[in-house]
C-alpha cells in the first residue's frame, strides 16, 4: 500500500483510519504486521481472527459486558489517576501515575490475561499456554485460568526462572504448569518459540495466551484492544480532575502492551506527546560477533525484520539472525516490539527513547522513597527518563506504573549493590538473598 | 498475483525427480556440526538415493522445528554458518539431485542488506519483491532449485514467488493435516516444484508411528498435479513404504538423518562412520518407498 497519504478520501486506508482501530481488519500498520507462522498454526489464526471480530469487536454473547465485570470484581478497576506530589514540585509540572500497580496480580498484564483466558472460553478451548518473560504474564494468566478453570501450562527461559523465583512460585500456587524453556539464553525470545511449538502440536483444544502486543494477527490488535482500558480510564481521568487532556504520555516499552495499552486512548488526539521508554541496557553499541545487543530497544535501534509472526523492528545482525537482547529487567528483555509501535515511530506519532540500566535503577530508588511507590523494574526506565527529559514534557504528564516492584526485589538488592546511587539505603547486609 | 497452472514448476530438475517412481527427500542442517563434515554427509545423503536434498540454512529462531532440528541449527550457527557460507557450500557440493534451500523468512528478507530493503522502502511498497530478490538471485547463482519456507503463509508469499518465477527456481509450501478448503486453493495456486504435506501437527521430528491424518491430506490434494512429497516423522524404510503405497508422489526425512549427526557428534564418531550410517539409511529409506511404489502401481494394473 501507499505511504504517501492522501489529503481527501471517503474511505481511508486500513492504515490510515483513526488510531483507536487501526490493524483490526488486516493487521497491517503501515508496512509492519502480517502473519507470519506455520502453516499448521493458520487454521487456528484464522479461528481466533473470527473470534476476535464476534465477541471482541461485536461483543456477541455479552463477551465485553462480561469482560469489564470481570476486570472490575475480579481485577479491581479502574485504577486511579494519582498527582505525584513529589515529582510534580521536582520537575516543575504536574506529573500524573496511572495506577497499573493496583491491578491484581500488580502490574497492568491481567488486562489481557483475563480478556485471553476469558474468549479462549468463549471459543470453547480446553487448555490455555502463555509464555512468560519477568513472570509477570505468567502469574497474570495463570490467575486468570484458575479465576476461570481453565488447565493452564507456561513456558518460561530457565534464566528467567532464577531471576524470578517469586513469580515461578505464584504461578504453581494458581496452579499452572512451569515449563522451563533451556533453548538459546532462556529468556523471552526462546518462551514464545517454544509456546509457538506446543500450540502448533495442540491448536485444535489449546489457546496461545500471548503477553503482549507481539506475534500475528490478531494478537497484536487484540491484545491492544484488552489493554486499552489503561489509557480509556486515564483519558476520562485527566478530564474530570483537569478539565484537560494530559501534554505528554510516559510509558515503558518491551514489547509493548503497556505502551499501546496507555497510548491507544490518546493516539487520535493530537495534543497529546507519547514517549515510548525502552530499556537501554548498559550500552547501545551491539556486538555482532557475540550476537549480543546488551540493550531491548528494538524501536530506537532495531531494524525491519520478520520475527514471531510478524514484521517489525528488531534486534539483528546483518544475516538476519536474532540477537540476544539484555535489560537489568526481563520483562522489557525481548528483540523484537509491537508492530503498530514500529509503525507510530515511523509515522512520528511515538518519540521512543532508550534509558539505560543505571537511569532506571536510579528511578526505581526514587520513587520509592519520596513517593512511597516500589514500582518494577520496567517502570523504572519510565522514572529514569522523567529525571533526564522532565524539562522536554509539557505542563501535564502521565507516566503509567505499569507494575509493582516486590518481585524485584532480589535483582534489585543485587543490582544496587554494584552502583552508588543517590538515595538508595545499603543494601550489602542483603546481598545473597531475602 | 495471477494463479499458476498446475502441473508448471520453474526447475526441471525437480520435476524429473518426481517424474518416474517416488522421491526420496532427505533434509539435512548445513553447516551441521561443521562445514567440511557437512559437505561429506550431504555428498551421502546422494549416493544413498536422493532425489531431491533439502539444505537447511539454520535460523536463531526455528519455531516450525522440534528438539532435534532446533540442536543443529544451535551446533551449525555456533560453527559459524551464515547466508553467504551457505551459499559456498552449496557451490562446493559435489551432488546429482537438485538443492532446495529450506530456511526462515528474515533470513532471505536481509539478504543484500539495508540497500535491498531501503529499495523496497522508498518505492513505499511492503510487497516489494526488492528484499527476497538478493537471496534468490544469489541462490540462482549457486544452483539452487528451490526454497521452503515454513513461516512463509501464503499471503505474505508473492515478493518471493515473483522472484522464484524471475530467476527459476521452485517455491515449495507446507501443507497441514488442519489446511482446507480457501486456504488450501490458496497455498495450491502459489506452489511449484511439489507441495510439502505435513503428516501430522506439531513441529518436525522422528516418531515410531505415521499418522492417519497423511491419507486423509493426500485425498484433499488428489485434484492437484503437484508432486505430493510427505514428511515430519518418517524414520524408516518402513513408513516410507506405507507412506507411498498410500498415495505419496515422495517422502521428506528430516529428523531421523539430524539424529545420526547428532549420535556422532555425542559418540565422537569419525566423519567416515557418521556418512555411512546416513548412506544406509538413505537407501533403506528409498527402498521402501519403491516397495511403497511397486505395491501400489502392481495394485492399480491389476484392477
Amino acid at each position: 500500500m501507499s505511504e504517501t497519504e492522501p489529503t481527501t478520501t471517503d474511505a481511508p486506508e486500513p492504515s490510515r483510519r483513526p488510531g483507536r482501530e487501526r490493524g483490526r481488519d488486516d493487521g497491517k500498520f503501515g508496512r509492519y504486521g502480517g502473519q507470519y507462522v506455520p502453516e499448521a498454526l493458520m487454521p487456528a489464526i484464522e479461528e481466533l481472527t473470527d473470534a476476535y471480530d464476534r465477541y471482541v469487536l461485536g461483543n456477541e454473547d455479552g463477551f465485553m459486558d462480561e469482560f469489564r465485570e470481570r476486570l472490575a470484581d475480579f481485577g479491581g478497576r479502574p485504577t486511579p489517576l494519582q498527582r505525584a506530589e513529589r515529582l510534580s514540585e521536582r520537575y516543575d509540572r504536574e506529573v500524573y501515575l496511572k495506577r497499573e500497580d493496583l491491578l491484581h496480580g500488580g502490574a497492568h498484564k491481567l488486562n489481557n490475561a483475563l480478556g485471553q483466558v476469558l474468549l479462549a472460553k468463549y471459543m470453547g478451548k480446553e487448555r490455555i499456554v502463555a509464555e512468560t518473560g519477568a513472570g509477570q504474564h505468567g502469574t497474570a494468566t495463570a490467575m486468570a485460568a484458575a479465576h476461570l478453570d481453565m488447565p493452564c501450562e507456561i513456558y518460561m527461559g530457565e534464566r528467567d526462572i532464577n531471576r524470578q523465583r517469586p513469580n515461578v512460585f505464584r504461578m504453581k500456587l494458581n496452579g499452572a504448569e512451569v515449563n522451563p524453556v533451556t533453548a538459546g539464553r532462556g529468556t523471552l525470545k526462546e518462551a514464545i518459540s517454544e509456546t509457538m511449538r506446543d500450540w502448533a502440536t495442540t491448536v485444535e483444544n489449546t489457546h496461545y495466551v500471548i503477553g503482549s502486543v507481539v506475534g500475528p494477527h490478531p494478537f497484536p490488535v487484540m491484545v491492544r484492544d484488552f489493554q486499552a482500558v489503561i489509557s480509556e480510564e486515564a483519558r476520562a481521568q485527566s478530564i474530570e480532575k483537569t478539565g484537560e487532556l494530559p501534554t505528554d504520555v510516559v510509558a515503558c516499552a518491551g514489547g509493548g502492551s503497556n505502551t499501546m495499552g496507555s497510548f491507544a486512548g490518546f493516539v487520535d488526539d493530537e495534543s497529546v506527546a507519547l514517549h515510548a521508554i525502552e530499556a537501554g541496557g548498559s550500552t547501545l553499541e551491539v556486538d555482532e560477533e557475540a550476537g549480543v545487543a546488551p540493550n531491548s530497544a528494538s524501536l530506537f535501534a532495531g531494524e525491519e525484520g520478520v520475527l514471531h509472526g510478524a514484521r517489525t523492528k528488531l534486534l539483528q545482525d546483518s544475516h538476519g539472525q536474532i540477537m540476544e537482547s539484555h535489560s537489568v529487567s526481563s520483562g522489557l528483555d525481548y528483540a523484537g516490539v509491537g508492530p503498530e509501535l514500529a509503525y507510530l515511530v515511523d509515522e512520528g506519532r511515538v518519540t521512543p527513547v532508550a534509558v539505560d540500566d543505571d537511569a532506571a535503577l536510579e528511578g526505581f530508588h526514587r520513587l520509592s522513597n519520596t513517593e512511597g511507590i516500589i514500582p518494577a523494574l520496567e517502570t523504572a526506565h519510565a522514572f529514569g527518563y522523567l529525571e533526564e527529559h522532565a524539562e522536554d514534557l509539557g505542563e501535564r504528564v502521565v507516566v503509567t506504573v505499569s507494575g509493582r516492584g516486590d518481585k524485584d526485589l532480589e535483582s534489585v538488592i543485587e543490582e544496587t549493590d554494584k552502583r552508588d546511587i543517590e538515595g538508595a539505603p545499603d543494601m550489602s547486609m542483603f546481598t545473597g538473598g531475602i | 498475483m495471477a494463479d499458476r497452472t498446475p502441473g508448471t514448476g520453474n526447475s526441471e530438475a525437480i520435476a524429473a525427480a518426481f517424474a518416474d517412481g517416488p522421491a526420496y527427500v532427505p533434509y539435512l542442517a548445513v553447516g551441521d556440526p561443521d562445514y567440511e563434515s557437512s559437505l561429506a554427509y550431504v555428498e551421502a545423503l546422494d549416493r544413498g538415493g536422493a532425489d531431491v536434498i533439502e539444505l537447511g540454512l539454520p535460523f536463531s529462531e526455528p519455531i516450525a522445528e522440534g528438539p532435534t532440528i532446533q540442536g543443529a541449527v544451535v551446533r551449525s550457527l555456533e560453527g559459524g554458518m551464515t547466508p553467504d557460507r551457505f551459499f559456498a557450500f552449496v557451490e562446493e557440493l559435489d551432488v546429482d539431485a537438485p538443492l532446495v534451500c529450506m530456511t526462515y523468512y528474515n533470513l532471505i528478507y536481509q539478504y543484500g542488506g539495508s540497500e535491498a530493503r531501503s529499495a523496497s522502502e522508498t518505492s513505499g511498497d511492503a510487497a516489494s519483491s526488492d528484499g527476497p530478490r538478493a537471496f534468490v538471485e544469489k541462490a540462482a547463482e549457486v544452483g539452487l532449485e528451490g526454497f521452503v519456507v515454513p513461516d512463509l503463509p501464503a499471503e505474505e508469499a508473492d515478493p518471493l514467488r515473483e522472484a522464484c518465477d524471475e530467476f527459476g527456481l521452485d517455491l515449495v509450501f507446507i501443507v497441514a493435516p488442519t489446511t482446507k478448503g480457501e486456504r488450501l486453493e490458496r497455498i495450491m495456486s502459489r506452489v511449484s516444484g511439489y507441495v510439502y504435506v505435513q503428516a501430522r501437527l506439531g513441529t518436525t521430528g522422528a516418531k515410531s508411528d505415521v499418522a492417519d491424518s497423511t491419507t486423509e491430506s493426500l485425498d484433499r490434494l488428489r485434484e492437484y498435479d503437484v508432486p505430493k512429497a510427505v514428511g515430519f516423522g518418517i524414520s524408516t524404510g518402513e513408513h516410507a513404504e506405507r507412506i507411498v503405497a498410500g498415495g505419496a508422489d515422495g517422502i521428506i526425512v528430516g529428523s531421523a538423518l539430524v539424529d545420526i549427526v547428532a549420535d556422532g557428534v555425542e559418540e565422537d564418531l569419525s566423519t567416515e562412520a557418521v556418512a555411512d550410517r546416513l548412506e544406509s539409511l538413505s537407501r533403506e529409506l528409498k527402498a521402501g518407498a519403491e516397495r511403497g511404489y511397486a505395491a501400489r502401481t502392481g495394485a492399480a494394473e491389476s484392477r
